[in-house]
């Protein structure tokens, strides 16, 4: 960037280069202003809706980091479902010995993050097609292996021993809040990342593996940080369930499902870009309500969407929205303006995404 | 413990796992297609048995003559179809558009079958049986089969990849399909057939998982998906004999498995997989699965 | 359409293979630039230029590996610019690739077997390619990647042969080989030519080219700077066209549309 600037600083003006083609300001406000309204829904809203967000919030931080994970870092895992199982199992062992299951929550989190390390050291060897079954195997091994433990209720599971009994509002209200909480650390986690070095490192990656490490990237270090990220926030989208559900299953904790819907959530909503799983877990609420009388239904309508638009509409419902309006709520990359040009709605030269 | 009937029982086993894993193999072989519905699409050939055998009435050792080219005929399909669209954008997209198709077979089994496991049986008492070899071992008719079937099946692929023209198409475009192009020859034609021979393989994984135990809409992912890849990085891959000895070696972790402790059967066979992965990536027999 | 030194190429029917104002990019890259060529039946026509000039470029869009951005090519009259690759091999346009890309898990004799799968009929099969390489009939078991460049090379040209071409397009035969092997090789050409197959080669060795070509295109940048028979220009030429300096002629510029633009100003980046 400097380069550029130096050559043309022999003409009078300067380029510019910023970080985003708006001012951040005025959309950064607006999340701010959207996150306070929603911090006070418990007290606007019933239950029922809360519960309903709450989904929504487990939803929106594994899909935005499945987004990472296969848009960013071009790893397509297909066994997330191993750190959404060991944050429920964490939250329920952590809660057998007497904490509070939202102290056990972000623990959970944690603990995701460090099993990911050997996980991690298992399966990155391994190339694109075969690391996805990996992780599915890697996600199955670590189901059978819990289910070894009749203290934490073995095959059929059980539900938390130590859940405050009394105030159910304010329960939900708590379990409310702290999903929002995960939701937003997830988000927030995302865009700085992407906004990072580490971020620069994997668009470099995504788009040229061999050009990124021939240029001095550090490939593995890089998709491992994303790796455990998306660990730990599967983790705690995992705990969160359980905070909701008050009882841990294996099969449920461990279901493939759980890939499913964050996968399709951002295929749909548009994979590689920050709004995309935002948007797409907004659609997957919205099919999920409606179908929810129809059983399979809804995956089957989800996988068939999602198919067609992975085919035909390859960056989903925001890149169409991207490419029409030019939208970009969350900047990560990099503009160019030439000298005397300033903030305008043209498109000039975009190296983002 | 009785080692030596384990070994042997995994032995037979190992067929049908080996059975499981050759479609798989092939897809990646020539294609580089990573096939996340593979496991369900055995399922699906089962089903096709049962509909073909309740409607026609045609012998359970029959069926296959009916469900294979069946199964074939849908794999060029999806091949030139989907699968063909997704190649043609990245491999990404061919993991997400197989994965998909996972699961829309899935749910789509869920909802118009049901969830119920469904078995095959073998509609012959005779198979049902088994002959003793000594007084500790005993050997069931139906794993001999199906261990048969497997070999067979080995050797037909190995016989038709090396002498056949089709074979000798595949195996050029998998080498290099540009030049293919250049001698006039349809890659997309030939990743149909390879599709369809490995569909046709899964029609037969599907009869044999019906007839040796039992399916259900889940079963594709929960277990034949994950015993075919453990064989075939155990075994190693661009090896269609690996396959069967990954199979074999994962058969017989099974077998050992569950003698130690029922609930460790399918354990075990992931852990070798798992521990192969770490010591020998590249399988017993060759090139493996890493990058 | 009439052009210098073209007057009686028209005579012999129609081009096997016209070229019109042919534009190619790699993404955002031009890698040619309105570039035109007529081959006439019988002819080896061959096109040079430097490293990074398009040559491959070109020979890959007829084959039909790269779709042009503009422009159009007709083989036989007929046009061909949409027809996918293995379409215009079976209609008898076969090239033998750059670097020889032969099949390396199959062995020679498979390697020309795949050749023959889609052949036209016509004088060439499998019998007679090892007629036009003896060595070839002991060692048609063999694994291909054991074999020496040279040998590669006829493999190769063996393989696009069993096909019965009419066109033949050659990418850089002499790459990686011996002077003493390409010598060889280009020695072949004439029973090629003899059995009916026209000739379109690209070729980084000029002098080589200069020997066997009857008809002579210089590319540079993506832009044609010289086109002409051999006989009919000096190796200062050549080289004048190849390195891009001064523009030059043949003589009688005529209107020809393959003439204008190239003064100095326009040619080059």
């Amino acid at each position: 960037m400097s380069v550029l600037a130096d050559a043309t600083s022999r003409s009078e003006a300067k380029i510019r280069v910023t970080r985003s083609r708006r001012n951040v300001i005025w959309p950064g406000l607006g999340a701010l202003v959207i996150v306070v309204v929603l911090a006070l829904f418990p007290y606007i809203v019933y239950t029922g809706t809360t519960n309903l967000m709450v989904q929504g919030f487990v939803v929106l931080t594994m899909a935005s980091m499945w987004n990472l994970l296969a848009g960013y870092a071009g790893l397509v895992s297909v066994g997330q479902q191993a750190f959404v199982g060991l944050g429920a199992y964490f939250v329920l062992l952590l809660n057998i010995h007497n904490l509070s299951m939202f102290t056990a929550l972000p623990i959970a989190a944690i603990g995701s993050g460090v099993a990911a390390l050997p996980l991690w050291w298992l399966v990155s060897r391994l190339r694109s097609g075969y690391f996805a079954i990996g992780t599915w195997v890697l996600a199955t091994t670590v189901f059978l292996f819990i289910q070894q433990f009749p203290s934490l209720g073995g095959g059929t599971g059980m539900s938390l021993p130590n859940v405050p009994s009394g105030n159910t509002p304010l329960l939900e209200a708590d379990t409310y809040w702290i999903g929002l909480a995960v939701t937003v650390a997830a988000l927030v986690t995302m865009y700085l990342l992407l906004r990072s070095r580490t971020g620069l490192e994997l668009t470099a990656i995504r788009d040229d593996e061999r050009a990124a490490r021939s240029s001095g990237v550090r490939v593995g270090r890089a998709r491992l940080v994303v790796f455990v990220v998306a660990a730990v926030f599967c983790g705690a989208a995992g705990a969160l369930n359980t905070v909701s559900q008050l009882i841990v299953q294996p099969s449920a904790a461990f279901s493939i499902e759980w890939t499913a819907k964050m996968a399709f959530a951002v295929v749909i909503g548009g994979i590689g870009t920050i709004e995309g799983p935002i948007l797409g877990t907004i659609v997957y609420m919205v099919l999920q309500q409606t179908l929810s009388a129809y059983n399979a239904w809804y995956l089957i309508i989800l996988g068939v969407v999602a198919i067609a638009i992975v085919l035909f509409a390859r960056r989903g419902l925001w890149g169409l929205l991207d490419d029409k309006f030019g939208i970009r709520l969350f900047p990560v990359g990099y503009y160019l303006w030439p000298p005397g040009e300033g903030r305008r709605r043209r498109k000039i030269a975009a190296h983002t995404k | 413990m009785d080692w030596v009937n384990d070994i042997i029982q995994g032995i037979m086993t190992g067929g049908l796992y080996a059975l499981f894993a050759c479609g798989l193999s092939l897809m990646f072989g020539v294609m580089n297609v990573v096939n996340l519905a593979h496991g369900d699409l055995a399922v699906v050939g089962g089903y096709v048995a049962l509909g073909v055998i309740a409607v026609t009435h045609v012998p359970v050792l029959a069926s296959f003559l009916i469900v294979v080219p069946i199964m074939a005929a849908l794999g060029y399909l999806v091949q030139r179809t989907l699968i063909q669209a997704a190649l043609n954008r990245s491999v990404l997209t061919t993991l997400l558009v197989t994965f998909g198709l996972s699961v829309v077979i899935e749910n789509a089994l869920l909802q118009f079958v049901n969830a119920d496991s469904h078995s095959i049986g073998t509609g012959n008492a005779i198979i049902s049986g088994s002959f003793k070899v000594s007084s500790a071992i005993q050997i069931g008719y139906l794993p001999l089969i199906i261990l048969g079937v497997a070999v067979v099946v080995l050797l037909g692929l190995q016989y038709f990849l090396s002498s056949t023209k089709y074979g000798r198409l595949i195996r050029a475009v998998a080498d290099d399909r540009e030049a293919a192009q250049m001698s006039g020859v349809s890659y997309r034609h030939v990743f149909g057939v390879a599709a369809a021979i490995a569909f046709g393989t899964l029609g037969l994984a599907g009869i044999a998982q019906g007839m040796y135990s039992q399916f259900a809409p889940t079963t594709g992912t929960t277990t034949i998906l994950l015993f075919a890849f453990a064989a075939v990085v155990i075994g190693g891959l661009g090896s269609l004999w690996g396959t069967l000895l990954g199979g074999i070696v994962l058969g017989i972790a099974d077998q050992i498995g569950s003698q130690i402790n029922s609930a460790y059967d399918p354990l075990a066979g992931f852990v070798i997989f798992l521990v192969v992965l770490v010591l020998r990536p590249q399988g017993l027999t060759g090139r493996g699965a890493q990058s | 359409m009439n052009s210098p030194g073209n007057g009686d190429r028209a005579g012999n029917g129609t081009s096997v293979l016209e070229v019109r104002d042919l534009t190619v990019h790699h993404g955002q890259l031009r890698a040619l630039n309105h570039v035109s060529l007529q081959v006439y039946p019988g002819e080896v026509y061959a096109i040079i230029g430097a490293n990074g000039a398009g040559k491959t470029t070109l020979l890959r869009t007829i084959a039909g590996l790269h779709r042009p951005t503009a422009g159009s090519i007709l083989f036989d009259g007929a046009d061909i610019t949409r027809v996918r690759p293995e379409r215009r091999a079976t209609s008898g346009i076969v090239m033998v690739p750059e670097g020889r890309r032969l099949f390396p898990s199959l062995t020679l004799e498979e390697n020309l077997k795949v050749g023959a799968t889609y052949a036209r009929t016509g004088p060439w099969s499998i019998g007679q390619v090892y007629e036009l390489f003896p060595w070839m009939k002991d060692r048609r078991d063999q694994r291909t990647a054991q074999m020496s460049g040279g040998e590669q090379q006829s493999v190769a040209i063996g393989r696009a042969l069993v096909a019965n071409p009419r066109l033949l397009l050659l990418d850089e035969l002499s790459l990686g080989l011996a002077p003493v092997i390409v010598q060889r090789i280009y020695g072949m050409l004439p029973q090629i030519l003899a059995s009916g197959v026209t000739i379109l080669l690209v070729e980084q060795d000029v002098s080589q080219a200069l020997r066997a070509a009857s008809h002579l295109q210089c590319i540079l940048e993506g832009n044609t700077t010289l086109l002409a028979m051999p006989s009919e220009v000096t190796a200062e030429q050549v080289e004048a066209a190849y390195f891009g300096l001064a523009a030059t002629t043949t003589g009688n510029e005529g209107s020809h549309p393959l003439w204008t633009g190239l003064t100095t100003s326009s040619r080059g980046s």
